[in-house]
């Protein structure tokens, strides 16, 4: 589809300047092998450049298997090098104003300026680094691999804000209006393929329908460290599946009863009514409550009771439910029909799976929710989904994690950056503060004569940012993104013992004080001279 | 040892030769040169551990200079601010250990990850502070060959560095003692990246649970050995603990989570465990041990410390280990018919340890040691019930022994001591602290002449005739401790400073001694309340045990000048000076900052006020620590009104 057209004018130069883009990113983990993660069966992938890409998709919820057809085309070329240019973004932009009303384009603006901004500065640095290569011929890999190292950081980050200021149109974006759902995620997967980890990337975004698109915005994760393979899950299954709970009943067809009730009776408020007045009632108790008002003979101990079951003698048919959404699993046309085992299963069934998530989180405003208790129970854990995986699923409880780390390969515990804010080392001593901007930002020394570990830091750096998935995604949180690259410089540590050895002691000994106090920043220093703006 | 003795005897000559020639020529030509690389090689594989040795090996001449360097593969600074030059000099060093460097900052860490690169085997950083996250990533990624840490004490390391440490994908022994700011998550990563761990131990990692250890057990299935004392853990993680393939040694000493019932449960336990500690495991009896003890077939060792009944039924549970040859029991509570069936077993044990037991007789110690004829090491320490017809028993049936402790033994006469010194001649360690020894029970013990620690302190009936046998025959000794023996003078000390060359650690605390040098091994030193030290004896200390590393000086005659000789003193860590009556602030300044590799200062509070604050500022900066005593001055008492007085406080 559209990345047939993906204008992509400068990628082999940029291919010069950066030979095997990826490449640094591999070191990093020794062992890429990508992971299968599929909770649910995937037969519809025939696409064959999909699969050599590792690249799948995953459909939490049923009604995406039927539109996954139209999605498997999902660009992944590969010599879509990681070049975003102008025109993409200007395309981006144009598509999404054809399709999208009611949005703020201002803001698009700002943001769309802002990353043209950016990527003129990227453009500046590669100049730059084209000038220095035909001078400093001899110098040693090291220096080439961190200037690939930083444009690579520097682009994931516009693709990465590029993505997240396309998804915070989307939810606007009605869920069946033909293909735009399908461009819509051309584009994305066209722009987000790249960034990754290549042929070995795996890429695996979940949506389920448009009114779900913005959490994926807020969700995609970039995985550098480990594993390679991206899980985004859209939520953690927290809404209780007891639409699920009944799959491994196995009655045998026929041997129950099957109702299914209509579209209407499922998402009326009230199933009791009132047969003088007309009112209507969530429970049959409180109907009978009401019923007392009409009259006295309402208010009989008989009338009163539980409508009494004289069906126990002779055995019951068992009853189970059919959604009456036709294709659905849960249809009795289905060709694997499973049945719903209670009117509240159908209920909650139809509104999760067919309707729309019209209650959203007031705290988040991210997560929506068709089912109102659903809401109440993400309300309760929002906020503290603070057990975190590298791949960017987050839990509300450890053992989760853990269990979901133990079951995966590759996956490791992700530590949130709070922490390492904290105060890891006492603030007066210079090398916290140091520590802690080598992880928070991106430096651009570039420039430097590589001094020790400055490789490492950088590798440090990506990491850093990623591990963090608030300031990472959140859309228009540029903040975060220490775009310039100038960083605070940390303060020339061990300035207290200096100080305090100026008066030294009455004492005659012959004592200096043992090269302690030369452990200045010489790579902060460095950094800063050379830095190119 | 003999080996590299012998060689320099060899080099003399041709050291004065070399020299002669040199002299003689004027040429720079050294025969030395004509020795191959092999030869040389071969030469320093020889000698002993000493570092000087290493030292003056390599001034010999620029030839072995630059061969020892070449040769070297540990190092082990004493201040790492000389890293960098020591780095480029030492270029082929695998193992680094830095318990001497207080102060490791992250760019150590990273000039030593530039420098040894994928040389790098083993680093150590128990002893030191200061480092990050940031400086273990370096290392981590750089030394990629990286299979030892030692991270013990790293208290203030967190979640993030363990996620560094991670990164070091080779990782076979990973120690992680203390560091309590470590969660599972931190572990986790830990399971996660370094998959090829044998050895971990998280003693004392309080903020790790059953979730981070559970999840070692699942990704680290090469472990071996495993500390898990003193941490949170339930029944949760213990099944798939003992699932681990090859888990030879396992401590869960202290884990007060674990009881009868998360024991109760383990069907299928590890055939490949060899050593078991559970000791203190509050919520434990017989009844847990013996269902671990009957899917645990293979256990060799087994400690059971501190809060067990040791009866019939723990012993009988026991005799289902068909290989079991130690075992310690230390301050459990000992029936006569356990020791009995301990006696009976089938198995014969090598070690026993009963140190602190309560209801220890001699009619059960004297069964079983007619029955366990083959015991080597056997700890009686405190069994305050014994008599010498249990002495006569153990020293009669176990004539192998080579390591006896029975500190506190006070109805054993000072006769039974003969008995020892005459049958037991294979002894290497014997503790004899606070018994009824007497000159003649010393004599009779200096037959046993591989004796390399003895303990006499407390024991108020020696004199310098006595420990002058042990100087000339004990030759082998490195550990003494004559604390609080009042009879000892500088006769005895000097008898065996002149015999036994090898002594590392000498305590001769409340002695009425003056030191004599000789001992250039010496690493510990205790001479509290040795009036009559001055600084006459700190000169030659100085002078000669260039290797000490801890010494109490308190209420002792030694004043600033002898404090600043012994700032010479290079490895010097630990330093105690309470009541020195000539300090003065000024000397105590200069003698502190002098010492580069301090670590730990015990000083009275007085000099708090007295010096300026930014003086301990920048030695806490480098890594020491202080310690202030309040304590006011007392006169000594008299030793047996001393040994009363702690009697009264007992009770």
């Amino acid at each position: 589809m559209d990345h047939k057209e993906m204008p992509r004018p400068t990628a082999d130069t940029w291919g010069k300047s950066f030979p095997s883009g990826n490449e640094l990113l591999k070191n990093i983990s020794s062992d890429d092998t990508p992971l299968t993660i599929s909770q649910r069966p995937q037969q519809k992938w025939e696409d064959p450049s999909m699969l050599d890409y590792n690249t799948r998709i995953e459909p939490p919820f049923q009604e995406f298997k039927q539109r996954s057809e139209t999605q498997s085309s999902l660009p992944c070329n590969p010599n879509n090098q990681n070049k975003v240019t102008d025109e993409d973004v200007q395309m981006n932009g144009t598509i999404q104003t054809e399709k999208i009303q009611d949005w703020d384009p201002r803001a698009m603006l700002n943001n769309l300026n802002f990353l043209e901004q950016k990527i003129h500065q990227l453009q500046d640095l590669v100049h730059l680094i084209v000038g220095r290569r035909s001078q400093a011929l001899g110098r040693p890999d090291e220096l080439l691999a961190q200037q690939k190292q930083l444009i690579t950081a520097d682009l994931t980050s516009i693709i990465v804000q590029l993505i997240s200021t396309a998804g915070s149109l989307l939810p606007s974006v009605k869920p069946l209006s033909g293909t735009t759902p399908t461009g819509q995620l051309g584009q994305l997967g066209g722009l987000f393929l790249p960034s990754t980890v290549g042929p070995n990337g795996s890429v695996q975004p979940q949506n389920n329908g448009g009114s779900k698109v913005s959490d994926q915005s807020n969700q995609m994760d970039i995985t550098v460290n480990c594993g390679n393979e991206q899980n985004y899950n859209v939520e953690e299954h927290e809404s209780k599946d007891d639409e699920d709970a009944d799959e491994g009943e196995n009655l045998p067809p026929g041997s129950y009863e099957i109702l299914q009730l209509e579209k209407e009776e499922i998402l009326a408020p009230h199933t009791h009514f009132c047969t003088i007045c007309g009112k209507g009632f969530k429970r049959d108790a409180n109907l009978r409550m009401h019923m007392r008002g009409h009259g006295d003979e309402y208010k009989t101990p008989a009338a009163l009771a539980k409508p009494n079951k004289e069906a126990t003698s002779e055995p019951m048919l068992i009853k189970r439910y059919s959604c009456p959404y036709a294709g659905c699993k849960r249809n009795k046309d289905h060709k694997k029909f499973q049945p719903l085992k209670t009117i509240l299963c159908v209920k909650n069934h139809y509104k999760r799976t067919h309707c729309d998530k019209s209650y959203t989180c007031s705290r988040c405003n991210t997560k929506k929710f068709s089912v109102i208790a659903d809401l109440k129970t993400h309300e309760k854990h929002c906020g503290k989904d603070k057990w975190l995986c590298s791949c960017g699923t987050t839990f509300s409880r450890k053992d989760k994690l853990f269990g979901h780390i133990a079951l995966f390969q590759g996956h490791t515990p992700a530590i949130p950056l709070e922490e390492t804010k904290g105060p890891t080392v006492p603030p007066d001593r210079g090398e916290g503060n140091e520590a802690i901007n080598k992880v928070r930002s991106i430096n651009f020394n570039f420039g430097s004569n590589a001094p020790n570990g400055n490789e490492v830091q950088n590798t440090a750096d990506v990491k850093g940012n990623i591990e963090d998935p608030t300031g990472y995604f959140s859309p228009l949180n540029f903040d975060t993104w220490n775009f310039g690259g100038f960083h605070e410089f940390p303060r020339p540590p061990y300035e207290d013992s200096e100080s305090s050895l100026s008066f030294l002691i009455p004492g005659s000994c012959n004592y200096t004080v043992p090269g302690s106090c030369n452990y200045t920043q010489k790579t902060g220093a460095e950094s800063s001279s050379n830095n190119p703006e | 040892m003999k080996k590299a003795k012998h060689f320099q005897f060899q080099v003399q000559p041709l050291i004065n030769s070399n020299n002669n020639n040199n002299n003689n020529n004027s040429l720079s030509f050294s025969y030395f040169d004509l020795l191959s690389e092999e030869i040389v090689f071969t030469i320093l594989d020889l000698l002993t551990p000493n570092p000087l040795d290493k030292k003056s090996f390599s001034l010999v001449c620029k030839n072995f200079y630059f061969l020892e360097s070449k040769h070297r593969r540990i190092l082990k600074p004493l201040r790492s601010e000389y890293l960098p030059k020591v780095l480029t000099r030492y270029s082929h060093v695998t193992h680094m250990d830095l318990t001497l460097c207080p102060r490791v900052t992250d760019a150590t860490l990273t000039n030593i990850a530039s420098a040894c690169n994928s040389n790098l085997v083993s680093i150590d950083l128990s002893m030191s502070k200061f480092f990050t996250g940031v400086g273990l990533l370096n290392l981590a990624v750089k030394c990629d060959n990286l299979v030892e840490l030692d991270l013990t004490n790293a208290t203030e390391l967190k979640d993030s560095a363990a996620a560094m440490v991670a990164e070091a994908r080779n990782l076979e022994r990973l120690w992680m003692r203390r560091c309590k700011m470590v969660t599972d998550m931190g572990v986790g990563c830990i399971a996660v990246g370094c998959r090829k761990l044998k050895l971990l131990s998280l003693k004392w990692c309080v903020g790790v649970g059953d979730l981070g250890v559970g999840l070692i057990a699942v990704k680290c299935k090469d472990i071996r050995s495993l500390d898990l004392s003193y941490l949170p853990i339930s029944d949760k993680c213990l099944p798939s603990i003992l699932n681990l393939q090859y888990l030879e040694d396992l401590a869960l000493v202290g884990c007060y989570g674990i009881d009868d019932n998360s024991l109760a449960v383990l069907k299928n336990g590890c055939k490949s465990l060899k050593k078991l500690d559970m000791s203190s495991c509050e919520k434990v009896t017989h009844i847990g041990l013996s269902s671990v003890f009957s899917c645990t077939k293979c256990l060799e060792q087994v400690t059971l410390a501190n809060g067990y009944s040791v009866n019939l039924d723990l012993a009988d549970s026991l005799n289902k280990l068909s290989k079991l040859q130690s075992i310690k029991l230390d301050g459990c509570l000992v029936t006569c018919a356990g020791l009995g069936a301990i006696g009976d077993w089938c198995v014969s044990l090598k070690e026993l340890s009963l140190s602190k037991c309560k209801g220890v007789t001699d009619e059960g110690l004297t069964y079983l040691v007619t029955k366990q004829r083959d015991l080597r090491i056997l700890d009686i320490t405190c069994c305050d019930k014994i008599t010498d017809v249990s002495i006569s028993h153990i020293t009669s049936s176990c004539t192998d022994l080579s390591s006896l402790k029975m500190e506190s033994c006070p109805l054993v006469p000072r006769e039974a001591f003969i008995l020892i010194g005459q049958r037991c001649h294979s002894l290497e360690e014997l503790d004899l602290t606070d018994n009824e020894i007497d000159d003649e029970g010393l004599k009779s013990i200096s037959k046993c002449s591989k004796l390399s620690s003895l303990k006499l302190g407390l024991c108020l009936n020696i004199t310098d005739e006595g420990l002058a046998h042990i100087g000339t025959s004990c030759v082998g000794l490195k550990e003494l401790d004559l604390y609080r023996c009042t009879g000892i003078t500088d006769s005895g000390i000097l008898a065996i400073a002149g015999g036994c060359p090898g002594l590392e650690m000498i305590s001769i605390a409340y002695c009425l001694a003056a030191i004599a040098a000789g001992c250039r091994q010496l690493t510990k030193l205790d001479i509290k309340k040795c009036y009559k030290i001055d600084d006459a004896g700190m000169i030659p200390l100085a002078h000669f045990s260039q290797n000490l590393k801890q010494i109490n000086l308190s209420y002792s005659s030694v004043t600033d000048v002898g404090l600043l000789c012994l700032a010479s003193i290079s490895c010097l860590q630990s330093l105690t000076i309470l009541h020195l009556k000539g300090l003065t602030p000024s000397g105590l300044a200069a003698a502190l900052l002098a010492c580069g590799g301090l670590t730990k200062v015990k000083l009275h509070a007085s000099f708090k006020s007295s010096l300026p604050q930014a003086i301990f500022e920048h030695l806490e900066a480098r890594g020491c620590l202080f310690q202030w005593r309040e304590k006011v001055f007392q006169a000594e008492l008299d030793p047996k009104c001393w040994k009363l007085r702690l009697k009264d406080m007992m009770q």
